[in-house]
């Protein structure tokens, strides 16, 4: 290892990785209680005072997957002895499964929704982009700004009028509506970050293309956009955080149909009082295609985050 | 090769071959612009409008059948005479300023040890960023259950470290108190968002600047308020601009965790306008209110966003 | 007129037709909220899809948004539920802006009573004028508040004497509330079994109805009426009454002295996780969750007690609860929805759902010699059915619980102003908007 003057030395790297380490430790354990209560039985789950050290169960997943009715002895005898690992597990609760629940539609939601929206803005944000950073809009610094600008609006502000707009066109609680609803809200900052990464494509490259005979179109998508590949990926991080986790325009606008899994986990109940292992389990389940996009292009967040403002 | 339009280019230069071709890029800007500004104006701009014009009716979308009176200005002379929304702007002030304090100074304070390159930095960075992956609804109804005084988790954590009774004191029940909880648990959530930017701000300093200092023989102190801080400045500013904004926009962290109380200690601008957009209806009213909250953001972040440009450009 | 003679001319197909030939197969929907009897309610209704060939789709909206969701859906039109099992103060509002199909002719060609039902039912559920034959819905659900004990801890032996000497009488049911914050007192922060106890969990909710259906139960006892008995929407003296007054400081009084820590908004399910973990003695909440806690490993089997809101200075009432089923005006499949009702509401059907842990409101299952005994709360069901009082089923309902629900939480969480104050501030809100309802 060479010497450099501004490397700190050993030890204050030790104790800074341990600082870090602590804050990081600390900061997880609101998320591991999450992901425990999950394995706790509706019992512990509320002990009091709390536990740490409990048997592990699935109960919290089976109840987060059915709906289960308090049985009468005799339903019991009707139903026979249980069959399956998940019905034994609710029968020693005296109850029976009476079907599937809602979780596994609301998380079916989430991802068209999330995952719709955001491939339509990264194909919109992407042209818009291309289009800011390339050529010569009539009134591009304006419109940039007015981009951005919807971005400020609270939620609850405008889905008064999304609201009405959406009654008046049979939108309301459809997924083409969510879509089109979170990609409006996701471009303006898909449209800031994208430009941010083509700018720094060198325009050499596109008019090397233009000259060996390539249309523009061809140039933006043969060239251009091979390019931005890693900015795209990180835009739509964010725009999938976003859609994913959005609770607010989900809960005023989506009932039966289209509901997502936000509005819907902490709503969970069990057969009697709240369930929080099941909601437990639902967050845990939830938050996982989001943890595993995330860590896979953990390399992109920080420029994502930036609005593309560190350069390579 | 035997469409008209090669039939002309081949007549044509080569530049103006390419446009028709092609498209023209004029053209193809339109195309590539026109339909993020179709959605955003339709999704957006004519929503906004609409709440404008709906903002000086009486309407209420659950009467639909009453017709809709023209009021003028007596629905923001309402909301802007009224003591209780000056408290849900000072709630929401509380809330924005301790938030944005706290998630500021540790974030920095994190990014800037993580700068120190340690072994493992990058893991670590990557677990700490977890918490703001969940919804904040479903963060907000956990941190419920971590609150409560019998069966939650922090009180007992506190108490642990204090010695305290765990039931001697309830973060969400206290009027006192519930202010700070919804601080704490966006701080829980939110800090990781401002540590990444912070640490972009950091990374982007280069070596070379501190490598010059070293020669100058400044001292570790001085480098960091006469180098570190001020080129990383302009990062800072933007993760308070965007936290601002969004803070500002609160609404599903807090109506699940606190819903708004007790009392009204924890009615941030935005939870008290679903109340009155979503459950009194008060259509026309709550448009208003919109109105008054947008112009308001709009305008502070506008300020801000100058201010933002003059310290870059520094 | 041509309306009434076509909805006649249905009803009497149906009966043509009967159950069992109902001419295709249709899917219904049917909303309510998602709580223990909504999942009962699915495992009843197998029945009626075996019979009717209908295929049954259950939306439930959990509590706290089950107004918002429901009542939007009934006012943009929506046709996502055929059958809706509503809460019973939508009935105005919902009868008024013609949301719910009026069911009088139907229940006179297919021989259902309402004089079957339960009064309380069919006054609080069903009818539009209140105490008016009209009907838009059929008796679901009967619900009150009512309260749960730890019959356990009650009788244990040393906590009996030391409750006697301290307030020379039994430790038992409370005749009044006055004894039962008494009660509340003597068992906040106590030790039982190595760990600090609370004296009750009542109701505080801010975001829906939580307070109001709470409070509601002390106001009444010490005197506080909606109305004027003699003069419709006159609130002042009534509403505000010295009664009314006191009614509301005994709550705060309970809330201050005698519950958990950190219950400021909690709401049926949160008093029941603190029921079940063993943190309070007693547990205000609706009768619905009887059956549960019957069942509970921790507080079930014996372990618990059942007893109604007990009486204050001005009488004995408690909160109804419950709801009635009606079919929503915009079905479009009417006559299979109405199939339903008639088939819900035959004595054997309620009597299973009574089995199922759904309480009928049909008499002739309470009624049964065998009811009162069928189950430990049997008893404290009838007993508390007698005696309920519901909130405003005005149209304006949603309006008028807003400004209940923050003026009696301010005062009683967080401790602003006085409860007369409260109560004033009340009278005026409630005032304005029957103003804007050219009630008054």
């Amino acid at each position: 290892m060479s010497f450099s003057v501004t490397e700190p030395s050993r030890g204050t790297k030790w104790f800074a990785g341990l600082l870090v380490v602590g804050y990081a430790i600390i900061t997880l354990i609101p998320l591991l209680w999450i992901v425990a209560t999950g394995f706790k039985s509706p019992t512990d789950s509320i002990a009091y005072p709390p536990i740490v050290v409990f048997e592990p169960t699935l109960e919290g997943y089976v109840n987060l997957f059915t709906d289960r009715t308090r049985a009468t002895p005799e339903m019991l005898e009707a139903a026979g002895p249980p069959t399956t690992w998940y019905e034994e597990i609710t029968r020693n609760r005296g109850t029976v499964i009476s079907g599937p629940s809602r979780y596994g539609e609301r998380f079916l939601n989430s991802v068209i929704i999330g995952f719709g929206s955001t491939a339509l803005t990264m194909i919109l944000g992407t042209a818009a982009a291309y289009a800011f950073s390339r050529f010569r809009v009539p009134l591009k610094d304006d419109l940039l700004f007015f981009i951005l600008s919807t971005r400020m609006m609270p939620p609850i502000a405008v889905a008064i009028p999304i609201f009405l707009m959406f009654r008046n066109l049979g939108l309301n609680d459809t997924h083409l509506g969510m879509i089109l609803l979170y990609t409006a809200v996701n471009l303006s900052l898909s449209v800031w970050l994208l430009k941010g990464f083509i700018d720094e494509i060198p325009i050499e490259y596109e008019e090397a293309a233009l000259i060996d005979g390539y249309t523009r179109f061809q140039a933006f998508y043969k060239v251009v956009l091979p390019q931005a590949a890693t900015g795209i990926a990180s835009t739509a991080i964010f725009c999938l955080i976003f859609a994913w986790n959005e609770y607010a325009f989900a809960v005023l606008l989506t009932s039966g149909t289209a509901q997502t899994a936000p509005p819907f986990i902490p709503t969970i109940i069990g057969t009697s009082g709240k369930d929080w292992p099941a909601v437990a389990a639902g967050a845990t389940i939830f938050l996982v295609p989001v943890m595993v996009f995330t860590v896979l292009l953990r390399k992109h967040l920080l420029r994502g985050i930036t609005f593309g403002a560190v350069r390579k | 090769m035997d469409s008209p339009i090669d039939r002309a280019a081949i007549k044509t230069p080569d530049g103006i071959a390419r446009r028709i071709r092609g498209l023209s890029d004029r053209t193809i800007a339109w195309i590539f612009v026109a339909p993020t500004i179709f959605l955003l104006l339709a999704v957006n701009i004519f929503p906004l409008i609409w709440t404008i014009r709906l903002s000086f009716t009486d309407f209420r979308v659950n009467r639909p059948n009453n017709a809709i009176e023209w009021v003028g200005l007596r629905n923001y002379e309402r909301i802007l005479t009224d003591p209780d929304i000056w408290a849900t702007m000072q709630a929401t002030a509380h809330f924005l300023i301790w938030t944005l304090v706290l998630q500021v100074l540790i974030g920095f304070t994190l990014a800037f040890l993580i700068n120190m390159k340690f072994k493992g930095n990058d893991l670590w960075t990557t677990i700490i960023v977890f918490p703001m992956m969940l919804s904040p609804a479903v963060v907000g109804n956990f941190w419920t259950f971590l609150y409560q005084p019998q069966i939650g988790l922090f009180n007992y954590a506190v108490a642990f470290v204090t010695g305290a009774d765990p039931a001697s004191f309830s973060m969400i029940g206290d009027v006192n108190l519930a202010p700070w909880a919804i601080v704490i648990a966006d701080t829980w959530m939110w800090t990781p968002f401002v540590m990444l930017i912070c640490l972009a701000g950091l990374r982007s300093i280069p070596d070379s600047i501190y490598e010059a200092a070293e020669c100058d023989r400044a001292s570790k102190w001085r480098q960091f308020w006469t180098i570190t801080l001020p080129l990383a400045l302009p990062f800072l500013m933007l993760a308070v601009l965007f936290r601002g904004i969004e803070n500002f926009k609160m609404f599903d962290l807090v109506v699940q965790l606190t819903g708004g109380g007790p009392g009204n200690t924890t009615t941030l601008t935005s939870i008290d306008l679903k109340r009155e957009a979503f459950e009194k209806w008060r259509t026309g009213y709550s448009s208003a209110y919109a109105v008054i909250l947008f112009v308001t953001v709009f305008g502070l972040a506008s300020i801000y966003v100058k201010a933002l440009n003059k310290v870059k450009e520094r | 007129m041509k309306l009434k003679l076509m909805m006649t001319a249905a009803a009497g197909a149906l009966i043509a037709g009967g159950l069992s030939t109902a001419a295709t197969a249709e899917d219904l929907t049917l909303c309510w909220a998602a709580w223990d009897p909504a999942n009962a309610l699915i495992e009843l209704s197998k029945d009626f899809e075996a019979q009717s060939g209908n295929t049954m789709h259950f939306e439930f909206v959990p509590w706290p948004n089950f107004a918002d969701r429901m009542l939007n859906e009934l006012n943009s039109g929506g046709k996502l539920c055929d059958l809706l099992i509503g809460d019973s103060q939508w009935i105005g509002g919902a009868a008024e802006n013609g949301q719910y199909l009026k069911l009088n002719d139907f229940f006179d060609a297919n021989g259902i009573s309402m004089a079957d039902f339960i009064p309380a039912t069919v006054t609080g559920y069903a009818e539009w004028p209140k105490n008016t034959p009209n009907y838009y819905a059929l008796p679901a659900f009967g619900d009150v508040v009512g309260w749960t004990y730890r019959k356990d801890w009650f009788e244990r032996p040393e906590l009996q004497a030391e409750f006697k000497a301290k307030y020379g009488r039994d430790l038992g049911v409370p005749a009044t509330l006055e004894e039962l914050k008494d009660i509340a007192q003597f068992f906040q922060g106590r030790d039982i079994d190595g760990t600090t106890v609370y004296g009750a969990a009542i109701y505080t909710e801010r975001g829906s109805e939580g307070i109001t259906m709470g409070v509601t139960n002390a106001l009444y006892n010490y005197g506080f009426l909606y109305e004027n008995p003699e003069k419709p929407y006159d609130m002042q003296g009534f509403v505000n009454s010295p009664g009314a007054a006191a009614g509301l400081e005994f709550y705060k009084a309970l809330y201050d002295t005698a519950t958990p820590p950190g219950s400021s908004n909690w709401y049926m399910g949160e008093n029941i996780d603190a029921y079940r973990s063993g943190q309070v003695a007693m547990q205000m909440n609706f009768a619905f969750i009887w059956p549960g806690v019957e069942a509970d490993a921790n507080v079930g089997g014996g372990k618990s007690g059942y007893f109604p809101n007990p009486a204050g200075p001005a009488g004995q009432f408690a909160q109804l609860g419950g709801q009635g089923i009606s079919v929503v005006a915009n079905t479009e499949h009417q006559a299979a929805a109405l199939d339903y009702i008639k088939w819900f509401a035959q004595p054997d059907v309620q009597a299973k759902w009574w089995s199922l842990g759904g309480y009928s409101a049909l008499r002739a299952v309470v009624e049964d010699p065998g009811f009162a005994t069928s189950q430990p709360y049997a008893q404290t069901f009838l007993d508390s059915m007698a005696i309920v009082k519901d909130f405003w089923a005005e149209p304006a309902y949603a309006d008028l619980l807003l400004p209940m629900q923050e003026r009696i939480h301010n005062y009683v969480i967080a401790g602003e102003g006085t409860a007369q104050e409260a109560l004033d501030g009340i009278v005026s809100d409630w005032t304005e908007v029957f103003e804007d309802e050219g009630k008054l």
